[in-house]
């Protein structure tokens, strides 16, 4: 266990998290961040896809990393992240219909998605493939944590039910909570993730973008004179 | 006609690509910084969506789709869980002959939009527009439409949040919202603002 998990595997497992990840500091792969977050089970689905092909995409193209030409190195990772993510789709649409109804366009969309293509880019064309694999899931990881999180406040809030299952009773079946409709429409996961980069750059404030114009205190206040 | 009014209508504004299916947010995050190069990105995305959009249309319907093989005399193959593959492709390899076609002819306009062609490759709005173009079962001329549409819609998302957050840089914002965090609100906010189109009907 000691030789799998050693300390470089360990940071890139566990930085992702908060740190570096790929959405709050990178800004990486936040269309589907925000598009299927109105419910939890859709989310966890979503991460678990992304998770499984930013590893395994990870893991092929770094074991391949010194056979590919730099010139069309492009076009190779993205048949690979295709190949995956076709996998991905027809094994959800044969176990999980309903929900990859639901996911829509989204399944397919993880082959743009530029956690995906930055990992391998990044990461997997200058690292072995067991390193790969693990900054893979450790990307995965921190994606998936954002998701979870921004899914929470949209399904609770906006429809009362977390996993389908009642939290809050809502005043139409005779409880106290009144839904939240904004939270199930788009502008609410923009409110939510930039609320959580304020959140995380309030706690660790060495994330935080620098001013491009400082605005200049005036010297004497208000009781200046005019 | 009326019909296809109405999905371009639908394509620019109700539906809008960035604000209501969150798509090409990346670049829409990173290139909106000035209105000249988000206008210069808009219009890239525009005509590549144009594009894209039809062709990817034409090789489906005529090569993936159930039984679209039939027409050389190959029954009952359905390729469509190759879709994702075939549009990935057909946009990498249409982003890279309209950068040579560019190169070639259209100097002035290469130097203009050449930077950003690499960047939509990886556009989700680029490959989501193919997908929902074969979701919904366009046919040739509602591809067409929809493609310039959706482009549209997302070429005018993306010039007027740089036109925000042109003015916005001078405001006085808390140092952890400062730069991406305040993006993403401005960004709630103009979503709100583009779902007042959502109860039009024509």
């Amino acid at each position: 266990m000691s030789a799998i998990l050693n300390d470089e595997t360990k940071k890139v497992l566990t930085a992702p998290l908060v740190n570096d990840n790929p959405i709050t500091l990178q800004v990486l792969g936040i269309c589907s961040a925000l598009a299927v977050t109105s419910q939890m089970s859709t989310s966890l689905i979503m991460a678990l896809a992304l998770t499984l092909v930013t590893a395994f995409s990870s893991a092929a193209i770094s074991a391949i990393r010194n056979h590919i030409p730099s010139s069309i190195r492009i076009i190779v990772q993205m048949t690979i992240i295709a190949s995956l993510v076709i996998v991905v789709d027809q094994i959800l649409k044969a176990f999980a219909y309903d929900v990859s109804k639901q996911l829509s366009v989204f399944v397919g969309l993880i082959i743009t998605n530029c956690i995906v293509m930055g990992r391998a880019e990044g990461y997997a064309m200058k690292n072995p493939p067991l390193e790969s694999f693990m900054d893979g899931i450790g990307n995965g990881l921190g994606y998936s944590l954002i998701l979870i999180i921004v899914a929470f406040f949209r399904e609770t809030l906006g429809s009362g039910k977390l996993l389908g299952i009642e939290v809050f009773k809502l005043t139409k079946d005779g409880g106290w909570y009144d839904p939240n409709g904004l939270m199930l429409l788009p502008p609410s996961a923009f409110f939510i993730i930039g609320l959580i980069i304020w959140a995380v750059r309030q706690w660790k404030p060495g994330q935080a973008e620098k001013v491009e114009f400082k605005i200049m205190s005036i010297a004497h206040g208000e009781g200046g004179h005019h | 006609m009326e019909a296809y009014i109405s999905l371009f209508v639908k394509a620019v504004f109700i539906e809008n690509l960035a604000l209501s299916f969150f798509l090409g947010m990346c670049t829409f995050i990173a290139v909106s910084k000035k209105i000249s190069t988000a206008m210069g990105l808009g219009i890239a995305v525009m005509v590549v969506q144009a594009i894209t959009v039809p062709a990817n249309n034409i090789v489906y319907h005529a090569l993936l789709k159930e039984d679209a093989l039939s027409w050389i005399g190959i029954k009952g193959v359905d390729l469509s869980f190759l879709a994702l593959l075939s549009c990935i492709g057909m946009i990498a390899a249409l982003v890279q002959i309209l950068e040579m076609i560019l190169d070639k002819f259209f100097p002035a306009l290469y130097h203009a939009l050449g930077v950003f062609l690499p960047l939509i490759t990886v556009n989700c709005a680029i490959l989501g527009g193919s997908l929902f173009m074969i979701e919904r079962d366009y046919n040739f001329g509602e591809s067409v439409t929809y493609g310039v549409g959706s482009g549209l819609g997302w070429a005018l998302a993306i010039t007027v949040m740089a036109g925000v957050r042109e003015k916005l840089k001078y405001s006085d914002i808390p140092a952890g919202l400062q730069g991406l965090g305040i993006t993403f609100i401005t960004a709630g906010l103009m979503s709100l603002g583009f779902m007042a189109f959502s109860g039009i009907q024509l």
